[in-house]
């Protein structure tokens, strides 16, 4: 059930990309969504997608569970490619019916557009799944750390992604108690008007909001007594090192970006 | 007449398919008869949760059926959902779901689930609350300004209301001071009386669990380890500490008594039994 939503979950591992630097990965994904959005034609695709192959036989994540993370997105898919396939304006016109015109450049687009969503989205899901959430926090916080200069709460701001991270699945899981506890006394979340189904939520919310809150305020608390101050002074655990793979690695993305950017002057 | 409950060769696995599958319970077999309370005893992790919430057809059985009065709950989808009615079930920390505006409105919500009348409704809310020792003053309040043990009961009284043939607890008395525990318990009791229903409690209490059931079912890794009266489970209380449970206070003092060379019998579990063995041991004459 709710259980096997996968967003943003973390398979552990011990493969090349998960011991990759968190920045490094970050970086990378960076590069590789400019890459994506550089792409112009099949050739362009091809080699990006290639890339995503590689990425994932590495980190030796089963295909299954990148496309199960994709359910939830199936709607926002097939809503972009039925509306490049029929605004898409074009010369070579391949059935014409009711006024609606399907040329040949809005299948093309349409194609384009819906791989490019879920190339972007594979991509994503990569990093989450083999990054933890601490690592890539912890990565985030490097990475921005020249925002301090200019007085961002930049610790304070990788501490509430953190948390909000990690309280993720905790709440995926009460949510699944809190249903289950409404339905064993007969609530309906299956049938009725989607008017019916919205009021059917009000009390899977309700008791999820106010344990929410709950929770906040006993963090709050906890880390209050173990004197939680904020980022000044605070050193690390495990600090984070570039090795030789993050060289390897960036140096790829460069590549990556630097051909693609080749490619899309040659117009391919 | 066939059991009000029958579980036959059940089994689940959580998570199939992801590197997160386990089977939380395998091939289990028993059968609950009418007008039993039962007690379900095991450690943290050993399925008990998993198990109960295939009883009201929460969960569905990787393989394996379930039985509520020789139908299987799974035979069509509007059964399930009658069954919910017929097997009513407490989580573990109920007062968490609370949800209304009102404590009248919250335990109502069963019973109008069940498209009942407004009349009925009216008799099962109050019933339920005078069952569970919500007094009438306190339905027109919000459910959030009563205290721990006041919510739990709301949120067992929302369960009751729906009149369940078989009523499951998972640890009804959980984070409960002891005044609170015992009423908690002794209201189960009335309800079972009342409307001769059967019970079943999850509980990691074990003195609760020996003073009140007719039957206990011991759980270990996803297995049913033994099933019997807590008289014949708890003689074999070397072997249910080996699975990590304790036993009732008091016969671990019957045991060590024992070991110690006094001739009383160790399969004493409650206090008035531990009285009458002394008493027996002294030939019957003067209190101890």
């Amino acid at each position: 059930m709710l259980k096997d939503i996968t967003l943003g979950q973390y398979f552990p591992g011990k493969t090349v990309v998960h011991r990759l630097d968190p920045r490094t990965k970050l970086l990378m994904t960076i590069l590789y969504i400019v890459a994506l959005f550089l792409a112009k034609g099949w050739i362009a695709y091809g080699v990006v997608f290639a890339f995503l192959v590689m990425s994932i036989a590495l980190s030796k994540i089963k295909p299954k569970a990148i496309l199960r993370g994709m359910k939830p997105v199936v709607i926002i898919v097939v809503f972009t490619a039925v509306l490049n396939l029929f605004y898409t304006s074009g010369t070579h016109v391949i059935v014409k019916f009711w006024g609606i015109t399907i040329t040949w450049e809005g299948v093309e687009t349409a194609l384009f557009m819906v791989s490019r969503i879920l190339m972007l989205i594979s991509g994503t899901f990569l990093l989450t799944y083999t990054t933890s959430p601490i690592a890539l926090t912890d990565g985030l916080e490097s990475l921005l750390g020249p925002l301090k200069k200019i007085h961002m709460p930049v610790h304070e701001l990788s501490m509430m992604m953190c948390i909000a991270l990690r309280f993720i699945p905790t709440l995926i899981e009460e949510t699944d108690k809190i249903m289950s506890a409404q339905k064993a006394r007969g609530a309906d979340f299956e049938t009725g008007s989607i008017v019916q189904r919205a009021k059917a939520l009000v009390p899977i919310l309700v008791p999820l909001f106010i344990s929410a809150f709950r929770r906040a305020d006993e963090l709050a608390t906890a880390m209050e007594c173990r004197c939680y101050q904020g980022g000044n002074g605070r050193t690390k655990m495990k600090s984070l090192h570039y090795g030789v793979r993050d060289m390897v690695t960036l140096l790829l993305g460069a590549v990556l970006v630097a051909g693609m950017i080749l490619l899309r002057s040659f117009g391919i | 007449m066939a059991p009000i409950l029958e579980v036959k060769d059940l089994s689940h696995i959580y998570s199939v398919g992801t590197p997160f599958q386990h089977a939380a319970i395998e091939h289990l077999n028993f059968s609950v008869e009418r007008g039993e309370f039962m007690g379900i005893i095991g450690h943290t992790g050993s399925g008990k949760s998993t198990l109960i919430q295939h009883l009201n057809g929460l969960l569905k059985p990787t393989e394996g059926s379930v039985y509520f009065d020789g139908q299987d709950i799974w035979k069509d989808k509007a059964f399930t959902h009658s069954i919910r009615f017929r097997v009513g079930l407490v989580f573990q920390y109920p007062e968490y779901q609370l949800f209304e505006e009102t404590v009248y409105k919250d335990i109502a919500f069963g019973p109008k689930n069940m498209k009942l009348d407004s009349r009925e409704i009216d008799r099962r809310v109050r019933e339920a609350a005078a069952f569970v020792g919500v007094p009438e003053s306190q339905l027109e309040k919000s459910p959030f300004d009563l205290s721990g043990g006041q919510k739990r009961r709301v949120a067992i009284a929302g369960v009751i209301a729906m009149e369940p043939d078989v009523l499951i607890l998972d640890e009804p008395t959980a984070g409960l001071d002891p005044e609170g525990r015992e009423s908690i318990l002794s209201n189960i009791r009335d309800y079972q009386k009342a409307k001769n229903a059967t019970i079943i409690m999850v509980s990691h209490a074990m003195e609760d669990v020996a003073r009140l059931t007719d039957r206990l079912l011991v759980m270990d890794h996803g297995g049913i380890r033994m099933d019997g009266e807590p008289r014949e489970v708890f003689r074999h209380a070397w072997e249910l500490q080996q699975i990590g449970l304790s036993i009732p206070q008091v016969t671990r003092v019957f045991l060590r008594l024992r070991e110690l060379g006094v001739p009383v019998d160790s399969s004493v579990y409650t206090l008035e039994q531990g009285v009458q063995e002394l008493r027996r041991l002294k030939g019957g004459q003067g209190t101890c």
